[in-house]
């Protein structure tokens, strides 16, 4: 009877460990394809699609006329001073008013809170039209600094709902023992607070850096010059030209894969936490 | 106490605490939002300069023979997009989710992490990837098919009118499959062991206890999963233009309203940019996101059961 049900037991934690290797196989397979096939030389590609790229004709032709053409790491760069800066200021500004919001008790406190977090709500795209006509009579169109901007405002809805939920938490006496030291209000949020809700600000890292780096819709609307482009937008137009280049198209593609690949190995464990502490909560 | 009848001194740092999230927020999102929604109403006078027209963009948005075509178009397709994420994504995203919180299922953080990797690509990545791996020139898939046996089945189902949608919410399922997975999957290991435990020894096993016990714990879940979906497909853009273009083709097949938008707004080939067209389909979109969004709130969240655990 007991043996049965092992057997049971086994059989279905089989047939569950085969539903996840097929699916993790549709997962990964597409992705390691091209990267596979952007070191063979064209005939192989086209040849032996399945096959893995073999030493005697394994080739970086495709990686040579991307990078000699392109500036792939000008885009890079421009990926990452966006991306660094929103999440700076998304992160700064969200704690200073998820700070003033669940520590201090003033009129309108509740208004301000629904005010700021209603924006969750809200898509930001649908003021695309409001935002560039602002940006260009700012003189901001064509910039980084107008992607940082908007970027920080659409992430800050979420990154104050967040913190002001951990900060909530953050004990009192603490606070108030620093307050009798004479510790003015700013050194409190900054050096007591902010340490105590590191998990708060990976979270909502991780959750802003993903669309930031991703978005195509902001920089090709705001910022599509050559001088100011992202990685996403470069690849784009990049991909586009190369299109009957096979080796360069798969080069380019896993040029713009393998940063976030490598990031996402990084940070996988603090980002499925994060999901997953989020949603328990 | 004579200290609490004086008026406290203002606490300037709360407005200073507050100031920078408050102004970029209202000056580089709501007020562009408002002004995009009030810009709708404006037409364009006959001097050229911008005139209050009411509704009007809005009734020949939907009833002028040259918008209403596209319109309902789009917003037709953005339904069947919509429906297709909802009918696989997430019944999908379930069945993993379950099968991972399966006990003490060995390598199921590699299953995670794996079946989580795509929706960290971009659009631009996953656009094109499955645009070079569904190509007949490449034949990849041409050839996987007939691996098994069913080399007939491939057709350029991107290059279709009657395929291409249907591919491409496919292709969006395939990226975004793991976020309801995870957003259930959190769900599903904070409902408590004893409670399972109790329920194997009333003896409610297997598909049962799934259906009878976990799935009414995760509804909440499934409604957040719902709303985000619905919220994030009627606002989809980047992967039909990058692997359609901008008349996302063939023949507006993949036309939804983000592209819509993007083409009325800016313009292309076959007309000339209308920012208060533009407005006016971004009009559209705020209040069908809005009605889904109310929908959600007032329809579904207060029908919910939650239970305490």
């Amino acid at each position: 009877m007991t043996q049965g049900i092992a057997r049971r037991f086994q059989i279905s934690t089989l047939a569950a460990h085969l539903v996840l290797i097929g699916f993790t196989l549709l997962a990964l397979a597409p992705t390691l394809l091209v990267i596979m096939n952007s070191f063979k030389p064209r005939k192989e590609i086209f040849g032996a699609p399945l096959a893995l790229p073999s030493f005697e004709t394994i080739t970086l032709i495709g990686y040579d006329t991307v990078l000699k053409r392109g500036d792939i790491l000008h885009y890079f760069q421009n990926s990452l001073i966006v991306t660094v800066c929103a999440l700076f200021f998304i992160i700064l500004f969200g704690a200073m008013a998820a700070f003033a919001l669940s520590e201090y008790r003033f009129p309108g406190n509740r208004l301000i809170g629904l005010f700021l977090v209603m924006g969750i709500m809200v898509p930001i795209r649908l003021g695309t039209v409001g935002i560039l006509k602002l940006m260009v009579s700012l003189g901001l169109a064509n910039t980084l600094f107008a992607l940082i901007l908007v970027y920080t405002a659409q992430g800050l809805p979420m990154a104050v709902f967040v913190m002001s939920e951990f900060m909530r938490q953050v004990s009192d006496d603490l606070k108030n023992a620093a307050r009798v030291d004479g510790l003015s209000e700013y050194t409190i949020l900054f050096r007591l607070v902010l340490p105590v809700v590191r998990p708060a600000i990976a979270t909502i890292a991780v959750f802003t850096m993903v669309p930031i780096w991703n978005d195509l819709w902001f920089p090709l609307v705001l910022a599509p010059g050559e001088s100011t482009r992202t990685m996403t937008l470069g690849a784009q137009s990049f991909i586009g030209q190369f299109i009957t280049d096979w080796n360069a198209v798969l080069a380019a593609l896993t040029l713009a894969i393998v940063p976030m690949l490598i990031l996402y190995l990084m940070f996988s464990r603090q980002l499925i936490r994060g999901i997953t502490a989020g949603a328990v909560k | 106490m004579a200290t609490s009848a004086q008026r406290k001194p203002i606490r300037w740092h709360i407005g200073v605490l507050l100031a920078p999230a408050i102004l970029i927020y209202t000056v580089i999102m709501l007020l562009p939002v408002f002004d995009s929604l009030r810009m709708s109403l404006y037409g364009k006078g006959p001097d050229g300069a911008p005139m209050f027209v009411g509704l009007a963009n809005y009734t020949t948005l939907l009833t002028d023979s040259y918008w209403q075509g596209p319109f309902w178009n789009a917003l037709w397709n953005n339904v069947v997009f919509f429906i297709i994420h909802m009918l696989v994504q997430n019944p999908i995203g379930i069945l993993l989710a379950a099968l991972l919180s399966l006990g003490k299922l060995p390598g199921r953080e590699f299953y995670r992490t794996a079946l989580f990797l795509p929706t960290m690509l971009s659009f631009v990545i996953v656009g094109f990837v499955w645009k070079l791996i569904l190509s007949p020139a490449w034949g990849v898939s041409k050839t996987l098919l007939g691996s098994v046996g069913l080399g007939s089945w491939f057709a350029p189902w991107l290059g279709q009118p009657d395929t291409a949608l249907i591919t491409l919410a496919l292709i969006s399922v395939w990226q975004f499959i793991g976020l309801p997975m995870m957003l259930i999957y959190a769900a599903m290991i904070a409902i408590p062991d004893e409670l399972m435990e109790a329920a194997s020894c009333d003896g409610v096993t297997g598909i049962n206890q799934f259906f009878k016990i976990k799935l009414p714990l995760i509804w909440p879940s499934i409604g957040v999963v719902s709303i985000l979906t619905f919220v994030g497909n009627f606002n989809a853009f980047d992967l039909i233009y990058v692997s359609q273009g901008a008349l996302a083709g063939p023949n507006f097949s993949t036309d939804i309203l983000g592209t819509l938008l993007y083409r009325t707004f800016f313009g292309n080939q076959l007309q000339s940019g209308d920012p208060f067209m533009g407005a006016t389909i971004a009009g559209a979109m705020f209040l069908i996101i809005l009605c889904g969004v109310c929908v959600y709130l007032y329809g579904v969240q207060r029908r919910l059961a939650y239970y305490q655990m």
